[in-house]
């Protein structure tokens, strides 16, 4: 997995917990940068492509590994 | 591009109906939407400082019940006492053991992103609710107010 700036452990969480933390994460980081975010809701997986297509971050990477979901998304 | 509009009316009062709102609202402000929510009747139970919401499976049967309940208790046993306070609590701990957010938190992410909440003032009058119960930064409007936001939003929820 690529390098990133910030990471959030979103495991546990359900709709629309990922999300909302991963919006509040993003805030706080600057144009460019990017987030690592872990889960488990089998749902992030739709949840973050539908989130980067309308704020306009870019989801670099969205995979399954060892029963846990792996994002990268960079801010805009 | 123009920012996205979403105007909500919560019209119930339950644990269950409680979610539906906040989750669009948080999840829609967290996609960049403006978004007002319109609380009227049973819904201004949602704004109240202490949330005493419950679920109750009477009128409901499409509610699930933990352990095989619906046979062991038919409609009328739900009618016993305490037994709307049980199935609430075992609906909380369901909900908690499952990573739900509570309804307090989803409500404060909504404020956090500056959903607007809004609670009719006419059923505010009818059932003399107390304005010093509900949580600080509710506004009080009416029907005409409310159209001025959703008759220029892009999604409109009845609920």
């Amino acid at each position: 997995m690529a390098d990133f700036d910030q990471e959030l452990d979103a495991s546990g969480l359900n709709c629309p917990l990922p999300i909302l933390r991963a919006k509040k994460t993003l805030n706080a980081m600057a144009s460019g940068q990017i987030l690592h975010i872990i889960a488990t809701d089998p749902g992030s997986v739709k949840d973050f492509d539908a989130f980067a297509k309308q704020t306009g971050n870019e989801l670099m990477e969205s995979k399954e590994e060892g029963g846990k979901f792996q994002f990268l998304i960079k801010k805009s | 591009m123009e920012q996205k509009k979403l105007a909500i009316i919560a019209t119930k009062g339950s644990l269950d109906w409680a979610y539906p709102p906040f989750i669009l609202a948080s999840t829609a402000a967290a996609l960049g939407y403006e978004t007002q929510i319109f609380f009227t009747f049973y819904g201004l139970q949602l704004l109240k400082k202490k949330l005493a919401l419950e679920v109750t499976p009477l009128g409901n049967p499409g509610m699930p019940m933990p352990m095989g309940m619906d046979k062991w208790f038919p409609i009328l046993g739900m009618t016993l006492p305490g037994m709307q306070g049980m199935m609430t609590s075992m609906m909380k701990k369901k909900m908690q053991s499952k990573g739900v957010a509570s309804v307090d938190e989803l409500r404060e992410l909504c404020q956090e992103a500056e959903v607007k909440l809004i609670a009719c003032q006419m059923t505010v009058d009818l059932f003399d609710m107390n304005t010093s119960d509900f949580i600080d930064g509710v506004e009080y409007a009416g029907a005409a107010a409310f159209f001025e936001f959703a008759g220029e939003s892009d999604i409109c929820l009845y609920i």
